[in-house]
Formats: structure tokens, sequence, C-alpha cells
């Protein structure tokens, strides 16, 4: 490959690189990585994307619902007798069944967690027909408790990280290794992404949600149940959720901590944003896009620039196209 | 948040207490502030026992923290209660003004030293350029939209700061105090004795409430009320809204910028680790708490959020627990704060439609089922 490198802007600056070497010689890589990434930022953001497409809500208590995931799963490791240290070396059988074992409770406790909230913080204010500010700044609320209860649970430092998945890589395409993890958490999230998106276009149920989605009142005439739709919807979100939070557990280098939904809730926020929120197709490119640009941004500019980079997309694009890649609306979507 | 107070069974006891102050001469209304100000000046020398902190924190230090906290929700009042803008970011402009006062007082900065009472001004300067620059972009954004962004930019402004010119957990030390030195040697404003800060602080306070106050009650505060009622009704109703929101964010995020400087100065110390977002929900909740867009309203919430995890050392833990749980329950029983916003403009044409009709307006226009019997009553 013929390419300049520019490795420092200026003589003496070392907090800021532009480094295109980085970039290209990293390229695949980055790709590969940012993919797998971006499949988490994927799963998340639909969940934010369903909500919002229902409700008009942005969901900020969504990034609280995941961590609950990340501690059911990380504590079903536990009660299965696993515990902080080098990974046991299991049969694939016995894997499996683990890995599906802490799936379920997972996205059950997310499940859980997303019905409860929109029990107990949301559906009130619908009652009252509160205006769109009052529903945020329950939701704010609604995450600062979440977080806060966790906190006090199990304090400020993260778990020692249990693993039952060393990464290995599988095979490899242009030079760069591809590992197990990652083709699980890529292969896991399409497939349930796939799942998703036929429930939403196929199913009765599915239908119901666009209805809502596209006119509260008339489908409410049309004989759909609002209430019970709105609770399938933050239902699923939070399914979704609790399978992310699986992945991401098995990705990260620590266990649960209390505080690892408040990056990964903004950036799958800015996700569901980039591909045109209530979306769901959207969601996933958004996912993915956003995975694969934030990890050229941190060989680009170096590693403190990678969540800054993120949130500079998010400004971005909300600045040239607030409606996103594929456009917003979960209504418009194909009936 | 405009929800109506005063439609359900009559004037409330908080009504009656602001008709009554309204219904004051200038001259009573002075009697009662005067001593209530010398009163508030006096606090940290008085140091009432029940008011005090527990042994192990200074109770002028807790003062000038309420202070501070008071000083940033006036600021931030100005932006989400006049304006009706969600600012989740606040922080940031708040970490720019500590910053500001680091950068050109410490002898950790490489920059040129200039006196603290000049960078005072100076941060209050450059945070407004920033809100500025962050508003110019995103204020045409819906509100949900906004307050993503503006918490992406204190989280912007966190991350920034572990870069090396900003030399990340290591810090400024030694950030600038105004001059002077008492009797015995020791300077008046230093880091262990709040008192002269909080002083200063309240003396700001004052200032900013009567800057602020008159322009609520200009063209701008008009202007503010009517965007946060309806954005629409506003831009056709001629208002140039962009134009408006753009100051109420620039403004804000002066007084934001002002308090995070007096912030770094008291402490006298600047690193990356104080100025996380969960602090800007701090921020929010205060308003919130006290009732946003009502100046008292929101001094009082400041005062709660600051005071009582202070006071109480053993909820200082649980204090963003607390506050978060009062947050929810508050948006649902009442979600205009301890005291609701002011609807001047509301209570006005009120007022202008009883003088013209020569009968109070029965209920609000926007209900067309409860307009039946008025026109009962009248033929």
């Amino acid at each position: 490959m013929n390419h300049q490198v520019v490795t420092y802007l200026a003589e003496g600056v070392d907090w800021i690189r532009f480094d295109v070497d980085a970039l290209l010689g990293q390229f695949w890589n980055n790709t590969i990585e940012g993919l797998s990434q971006g499949s988490i930022y994927a799963l998340v953001a639909l969940g934010y994307t369903l909500v919002y497409g229902v409700l008009r809500l942005i969901n900020f208590a969504h990034s609280e619902v995941f961590v609950f995931g990340v501690f059911a799963a990380y504590f079903t490791f536990y009660g299965l007798g696993f515990r902080p240290g080098p990974t046991v070396t299991l049969g694939i059988g016995e894997l499996i069944l683990f890995l599906l074992l802490a799936l379920i409770a997972a996205m059950a406790v997310s499940g859980a967690t997303a019905v409860v909230l929109e029990r107990v913080a949301y559906r009130p204010l619908r009652r009252r027909n509160a205006p769109s500010l009052v529903f945020l700044i329950t939701a704010i609320g609604a995450s600062f408790v979440m977080q806060q209860v966790l906190f006090i649970w199990r304090g400020g430092n993260a778990e020692q990280a249990i693993r039952l998945l060393r990464p290995e890589p599988v095979f490899t395409v242009f030079n760069t290794a591809v590992t197990n993890i990652q083709i699980i958490t890529v292969l896991a999230a399409l497939v349930l992404l796939v799942v998703a998106d036929t429930f939403i276009n196929r199913t009765r149920l599915g239908r119901g949600i666009r209805a809502v989605a596209q006119d509260p009142d008339t489908a409410t005439l049309m004989g759909v149940n609002k209430e019970r739709v709105i609770m399938i919807t933050f239902l699923v979100g939070g399914l979704l959720a609790g399978a992310a939070a699986l992945f991401y557990l098995m990705k990260i280098p620590q266990g649960a901590s209390y505080q690892g939904g408040f990056l990964l809730g903004i950036k799958a926020f800015t996700a569901a944003v980039l591909g045109g929120i209530g979306n769901l197709r959207g969601a996933l490119l958004g996912g993915l896009l956003l995975g694969v640009v934030e990890n050229y941004g941190q060989s680009l500019f170096g590693g403190d620039w990678r969540d800054i980079v993120a949130f500079v997309l998010l400004i971005v694009i909300l600045m040239f196209r607030p409606t996103g890649i594929l456009g917003e609306s979960l209504g418009k979507a194909r009936v | 948040m405009s929800t109506q107070e005063t439609t359900t069974g009559g004037p409330s006891r908080l009504q009656q207490w602001r008709d009554r102050w309204n219904g004051m001469s200038r001259f009573q209304q002075w009697a009662f502030l005067v001593p209530l100000v010398l009163l508030i000046y006096a606090l940290p020398v008085l140091n009432p026992p029940i008011l005090s902190t527990e042994p192990g924190y200074t109770f002028s230090i807790a003062m000038f923290e309420v202070a501070r906290y008071a000083l940033v929700a006036i600021g931030l009042n100005v932006v989400v209660g006049q304006a009706g803008l969600l600012d989740l970011g606040y922080i940031g402009f708040f970490a720019i003004g500590a910053y500001v006062a680091a950068l050109f007082t410490s002898p950790d900065s490489e920059l040129a030293k200039l006196p603290y009472l000049v960078v005072l001004p100076l941060a209050v300067l450059v945070t407004m350029v920033f809100g500025v620059l962050l508003g110019s972009p995103t204020l045409r954004l819906r509100g949900d939209y906004l307050a993503i962004v503006t918490l992406g930019f204190g989280e912007i402004v966190r991350l920034l700061a572990d870069l090396s010119p900003l030399r990340g957990n290591a810090g400024f030390q030694g950030v600038g105090q105004p001059p002077g030195t008492r009797a015995d040697g020791q300077d008046v404003f230093n880091t262990s004795d709040g008192t002269p800060w909080y002083w200063l602080t309240v003396t700001l306070i004052i200032v900013v409430l009567m800057l602020v106050g008159n322009l609520e009650r200009s063209r701008v505060g008009r202007a503010w009320v009517a965007i946060r009622e309806d954005e629409d009704a506003a831009e056709i109703m001629g208002v140039p809204t962009f134009r408006f929101k753009l100051w109420a964010f620039a403004i804000g995020a002066a007084i934001g910028g002002l308090s995070g400087a007096l912030y770094a100065g008291q402490i006298g110390f600047v690193n990356n680790q104080r100025f996380d977002v969960v602090t800007s929900v701090l921020f929010l909740a205060a308003v919130v708490l006290g009732g946003s867009g009502n100046k008292v309203g929101v001094l009082l919430g400041a005062t709660v959020i600051a005071y009582v995890p202070l006071r109480f050392q053993s909820l200082y833990e649980y204090r963003y627990l607390i506050f978060g749980l009062a947050l929810i329950i508050l948006m649902i029983f009442r979600p205009q704060g301890l005291l609701g916003a002011r609807q001047r403009l509301l209570a006005y044409g009120r007022e202008a439609y009883r003088r013209l009709i020569g009968r109070p307006e029965q209920v609000s226009s926007d209900s067309a089922l409860a307009a039946e019997p008025v026109k009962g009553a009248g033929s």
C-alpha cells in the first residue's frame, strides 16, 4: 500500500496524533473488532429504538436495564460454581449449556426489569398525560436509582472477571485472526436481530406495535390494547439488552460493574440515532457503523480519543442528518 | 412542565403567600429582605447549633458548597426553567469555568498568570463562548435530542480533561485566590476557611439574581416563557426562537462557568475526577426539586441538594439514590416542583381577560367540553 505517513500534527504535541499508518495497518483488525463491538451496540440500540418509536421517549434507564442483565449473567456463572481466576477448560456441550443458561438468566432479568420500570415509573405519568420533559426527567431519575442500587449492593469496584471461554483465533482473514468470541457475538446478535425484525414485521403483536407507533389513538380505536403493546415493547427491548449483556460480559476484561451501562447506553443511543431512531434495521446498521468508526478513531487519534469520537459523531449526525441514515419511524415501516 | 397549580380547589396556600408578597409595597418587601440577607451573610459566623455540620466537616465550607450549588441552580434555571431546554451537560460548563481558572492561575500551567479576580470574568466569558459554540449547532434540535447532545458534550469535556495538556488525574495545584491578608498574616481567601468564599459567592448570587431577574421581566424573559410553553406557537407569533434559546444557553453557561471558577479557587485544585455527568443530574435535580422556573424555588432546591447530605453525613453515600427517587416521585405527584413556576404571562392574560370581559375566565381555552356551561350562563 502506498500512503503518506503523517504521525504528528506539530512538534512536541503528543496528546493527539494523526496516525494514518496505524489506521491502515490495523484496518481489518479494527473492522472485525468493531463489528463485534457494534453488534452489542445494535442489540442495546434496538431497545431505545423500539421504545422511542412507540412512546417518543428516550428511555434513559435502558442502560441500567442492560447492566442488570450483566449482573444476572455474572451471578449465573457464579451460581454454577465458577470463580474468578484462570479460564476453566470445558467440553463443548457443557460450555454451550452454561452459556445458554446465562443467556436465559440475563434476558429474563433484563426483560423483567424493563417491564417493572415501565409499570412503576412511566405508566403513572401516562395516566396523567405528562409533558415529554417530565417523562425524560423521570427516566433520568430511574436510571440514577437503579445505578445506585447496584452501587450500594456491590460497591464501586468492578467484580473480578469470570471466564468460561478464552478468546482463541478460529480462522484468519486479511492476515487478521478472528476469535471465537467475536464470531459468537456477531452471529448471535444477527440471529436475534433477524428474530426481532420478523417479530415486529410479521407477527400479530408486531403489527400492534407498529400500529401504536404510527398513531396511538387510532390504534386504540381499532382494538389494539395500547397498554399491552407498550409492555411488550419494553419486554422485547429488555430481552435484547439482556442478550447483549452476556456478550458484553464475555468481551470486557473485568467483570460486571455498576457504571458499565452509562457509556454503553449513550453509545447505543447514538447508534440508534445514527441509523434513524425508530427504525429496526437502522439500529443494526448504526450499531455496526459506530463500533467500527470508534475503532478507526482510536487508531487514528490515539486511545484517549475513542469515546470522544463516538460523541462527536453523535453531535455531527444530529446536526446534519437528525433523521439518521435509513430514516426514522417504526410506524412507517412496511405494513 | 406547564402544569397549572391554581386550577384545582382555589388558590393554594403558596399562592396566598405569593399574592400577599406581591401586594406589599416595595418598602415592605425591603424590610423583609434586608434582615434576611444579613442573616444569610452571618450564617457561617453564627454557626447555629442545629444547622451546624457534624464534627469533621467545616460548617463554613458546607455553606460555600450550598452557595455554589445555588449559583449553579440559578444558571441552570435560566436554561431549563425559563427557556425549557433540558441541559444534561451543565457540568461541562462548570468544568470549563474551573479549568479556565486553573489554567491562568495555577503554577502547574504553562500559560501566563493572571490575577484571580481578572480570571473570574474571563472564565465567564470563555464559558459563554462555549455555550454559543455548543448551542448554535444543537439548539435547532428537538428537546429530547438536545438532552442527549448536551449529555455527550458534558462527557466530552470530562474526557478531554484526561489529555495531557489538561493534566488528567494529576490536575492543577495551587489555583489562585482573590488577594488580601489578614492581621495574622494568613490569606483572607484560603482553602480551609469557607467564610470569605461564601460571602463572595452570596454577593455574586445577589448580583446574578438581579441581572437574571431583570432579563426575565424584559422582552427576552417573555420570549423564553413563550418558547417554554409552546415553541411552535412562539415561532408563529414572530419570536425568533433560535436566537432567544441561544441567549438562554449562553447566559446559563456563563453562570455555570462562574460557579466553576469559584469552586476551583476555593478547593485550590482541579483535576478530571470532579466533573462526572452524575453531578450534572444532581444539578438538574436541584432545579426540578425546587420548582424550575421559580428563582426562590431553585434556591431552595439547591440548598436541599447540597446541604442535606453534608449535614447528615450518614446520608452522604446515599445522596444519589435519595435524589433519584425524589425525582421520580416528584415527577409523578408534583411535576412543577416544590414551588411551581410563576406563570406571569398566563396570570397577566387572565387579568386582561377579566378587565375586558368583566368576568373571570372559567376554564383554560383548550378544553372544548368545559366551554359549554360558560355559554349557557351567558345567554
